[in-house]
């Protein structure tokens, strides 16, 4: 035992040694091993070394043939990449596709080292039912304990029964989805919509490239979008809907190449670029030039402009996107309804509050669904569509869950419209999915009835919670309240310090900490006088502002042509392989 | 010992006096909520209080974001605490009314909770700082801050 650990000690200082003498790269192959690669979608060809090497030394094969034959042209020796220290080589080749389909394998050796990787590279399959239209339904963040929420919030529940289902859960086919990335275990949107649009897995914050070692978020090695694709093979349509900014990351996934989700400016360009036929949400301040009072460009360009002499038919209020959708010559629509994040649907169907006063006239997240899918069915060839029920996520963070169940409600009539269009015409596939959960749950009701001095005595769990009394007599899906008087007790598991008030935020989405001077994030006292209001020291790392994403599966739900392949656990990056195999 | 009080006390009130009027004649208040006339998605139009008060000592509340990084010689003042640091979550982004106070020396951060006034001249147009790259429309310059 003991001669086993001391054989360990030196096996892993010999390690350490080895490690410290190679620099801290190892040589790395992108696309990554075990990555599944359309045939004939383009990616970037990249390997990088762990040190400066000679390019004589070199030598890269593709199933034993030099890689120059396989992709049919020869890669960018960069001697000294820039920006990384220590100095190192890599090679770097664009826009590569390999039409044969089957097993690859990839072995760079630079003399000293050697690496492996395999390439699974897969054909559309002939078999499987085709569809004319894809529509990508993404609820950002929404988790099981959203999904359940909403149900009892929509539908109503008595004795042990809803009255109703989801739109959502109404669909034959159903799966659990892993979301991790190349990086972590815990994703983020960027990097899970960019598995879903590329079918490539990347790394936290970065979209439609694999994340390599160089500062420069520009030049990683890209893989193509599903936007690319269709549109460069099929000359499809597509749709970009959502209820953030349309640069946020789970709408940008759709067509951008950064490793920097928040280089905005430059994915407004890139959503042009591809040539988007309907681009729908907020996030006007990267369309305004910089000499522009409220924009958020480092340059002069202004995209409305750019966007208009293109041939699109420009919607800035509710108003004008229905006068946009009527008018059957509208072929390219931009809606912009807000600069930044449109309105949560409480505050913006409801309550009035947040930013509702500034923006009055935003359209909900089912008008920009149901217009969408009015323009981009006039498209012959048919369209794709990404439809993101964004503010699920961004009430989740803060733990607001009355906002994030409201929008899931929201969504799941989004989704209704869609299957509404698609049950006339059996020939659109369409993917409810979320891309990340959050660590949300229903833990029982809270009775203000209840005799109690402290809140958390209000508090039924088992027999005890009995069903809240939320109403909806108006019969428009939503309840008439939210506040009511036994309601439900939905809390997150993870979270900084704050102040639990046990109650709906009606005067706007809840802030629970603040910074402080340390960096720390500390509850914030805005809450601290609310009555019954207590304070729960967090859980998280005190650099943590909200709540954070969770590893926990995503549901994934569908129904039309191509969907029968959606069962079991999947991986993120085979949603795209779903849609891609529906095309005909 | 009684005329060394007398012009302690003396000159203890001429300060406060010049206090008061650098303090009630010298700088105008400005309100967050006065900066913008009207805001939409084609942009923000600059009040026309804002405007008139362009090149002259301003007075304005609010609190103190977070730091871009230490040492700067700007901060960035905000009409609300800010909960997360647009700085360093890629996540997050700046709200559209803040306004960037160059300091006449460098900055020490202040939580951010706390509240701060600032006085200085107030400046507007598009600019961007040498430094950081960081592009402000309303900035308040030589400028001094405390605590509120």
């Amino acid at each position: 035992m003991k001669l086993t650990k001391g054989i360990i000690t030196v096996l892993a200082a010999a390690l350490a040694v080895a490690i410290s003498v190679t620099g801290s790269y190892a040589l790395t192959i992108y696309p990554i091993d075990r990555a599944a690669i359309l045939a004939g979608q383009r990616f970037d060809f990249k390997v990088e070394f762990d040190r400066v090497v000679n390019i004589q030394d070199i030598k890269v094969t593709i199933n034993g043939k030099d890689y120059t034959r396989v992709f049919g042209k020869n890669a960018e020796f960069i001697e000294k990449e820039k920006g990384v220290n220590p100095e190192a080589s890599a090679i770097i080749l664009r826009d590569v596709e390999i039409k044969t389909h089957g097993k690859y394998t990839v072995v760079a050796d630079d003399g000293m080292n050697r690496k492996v990787v395999a390439w699974e590279v897969y054909p559309i399959n002939r078999e499987i039912k085709k569809a004319k239209n894809i529509i990508l339904m993404i609820g950002d963040g929404m988790s099981i304990g959203h999904r359940t929420a909403a149900r009892i919030l929509s539908k109503g529940i008595t004795e042990g029964k809803y009255h109703s289902k989801l739109s959502m859960d109404d669909m034959p086919h159903m799966a659990l989805v892993g979301t991790s990335g190349v990086d972590s275990v815990i994703t983020d949107s960027a990097n899970s919509a960019s598995a879903y649009a590329t079918g490539h897995k990347s790394s936290v914050n970065a979209l439609g490239v694999y994340a390599d070692r160089t500062p420069d978020p520009f030049d990683d090695p890209k893989v193509e979008t599903i936007t690319e694709y269709v549109k460069r093979t099929r000359k499809m349509a597509v749709g970009i809907v959502t209820d953030a900014e349309v640069q946020d990351a789970t709408p940008a996934a759709m067509a951008a190449h950064t490793r920097r989700r928040a280089t905005k400016a430059e994915i407004t360009q890139m959503l042009f670029d591809v040539d988007v036929d309907v681009l729908m949400g907020g996030g006007s301040a990267y369309f305004l030039p910089m000499s522009t009072p409220g924009s958020k460009r480092k340059d002069n360009t202004d995209f409305f402009n750019v966007f208009r002499n293109a041939g699109y038919t420009i919607a800035t209020t509710k108003a004008e996107l229905s006068d946009a959708a009527s008018n059957p010559k509208t072929m390219k629509l931009l809606g912009q309804f807000h600069t930044g994040n449109m309105d949560c649907a409480l505050d913006n169907l409801f309550l009035r509050k947040g930013t509702t006063d500034k923006f009055p006239e935003q359209p909900g997240l089912v008008e920009m669904t149901k217009t969408a899918i009015d323009v981009l069915s006039r498209h012959k060839n048919g369209f794709v569509l990404m439809v993101e029920g964004a503010l699920i996520d961004k009430a989740s963070h803060p733990l607001d869950w009355e906002r994030a169940v409201i929008d899931t409600i929201q969504f799941d009539k989004a989704v209704e419209a869609a299957k509404g269009f698609a049950k006339k015409r059996k020939d659109t596939l369409i993917l409810v999915v979320a891309d990340h959960t959050h660590g949300i749950n229903i833990v029982g009701t809270i009775d203000d009835n209840k005799e109690a001095e402290q809140m958390r005595d209000k508090i039924g769990v088992y027999a005890d919670a009995g069903y809240p009394d939320y109403k909806d007599e108006d019969k428009d899906g939503y309840p008439d309240s939210i506040d009511v008087s036994k309601r439900l007790a939905v809390f997150f598991n993870n979270f900084p310090d704050y102040y639990e008030t046990f109650r709906p935020k009606l005067d706007g989405r809840f802030v629970p900490a603040v910074k402080n001077e340390k960096g720390h994030y500390v509850a914030n006292e805005k809450y601290k006088d609310v009555p019954g209001a207590v304070l729960r020291t967090g859980n998280l790392p005190r650099k943590a502002s909200d709540g954070v994403h969770t590893a926990d599966d995503v549901v994934l739900t569908a129904d039309g042509p191509g969907a029968e392949r959606v069962h079991g656990f999947m991986d993120n990056t085979e949603v795209f392989r779903v849609m891609v195999n529906a095309l005909r | 010992m009684i005329r060394g009080l007398i012009v302690i006390i003396l000159s203890f009130a001429v300060l406060l006096s010049a206090y008061k009027s650098s303090a009630s004649s010298g700088a105008a208040l400005l309100k967050f909520s006065e900066l913008y006339e009207s805001i939409s998605v084609m942009g923000m139009k600059i009040s026309k209080k804002t405007l008139s008060l362009v090149g002259k000592r301003v007075t304005m509340r609010g609190f103190m974001a977070p730091p871009l990084k230490p040492d700067l010689k700007f901060f960035v003042l905000t009409r609300q605490p800010v909960d997360i640091c647009p700085f360093c979550d890629s996540d997050a982004d700046w709200p559209e009314d803040i306004v960037v106070v160059y300091l006449k020396g460098k900055v020490k951060y202040s939580a951010d909770g706390t509240p701060v006034t600032v006085e200085g001249v107030l400046d507007v147009g598009s600019s961007i700082d040498k430094e950081t790259g960081f592009v402000s429309r309303i900035r308040i310059i030589d400028a001094r801050a405390s605590r509120l």
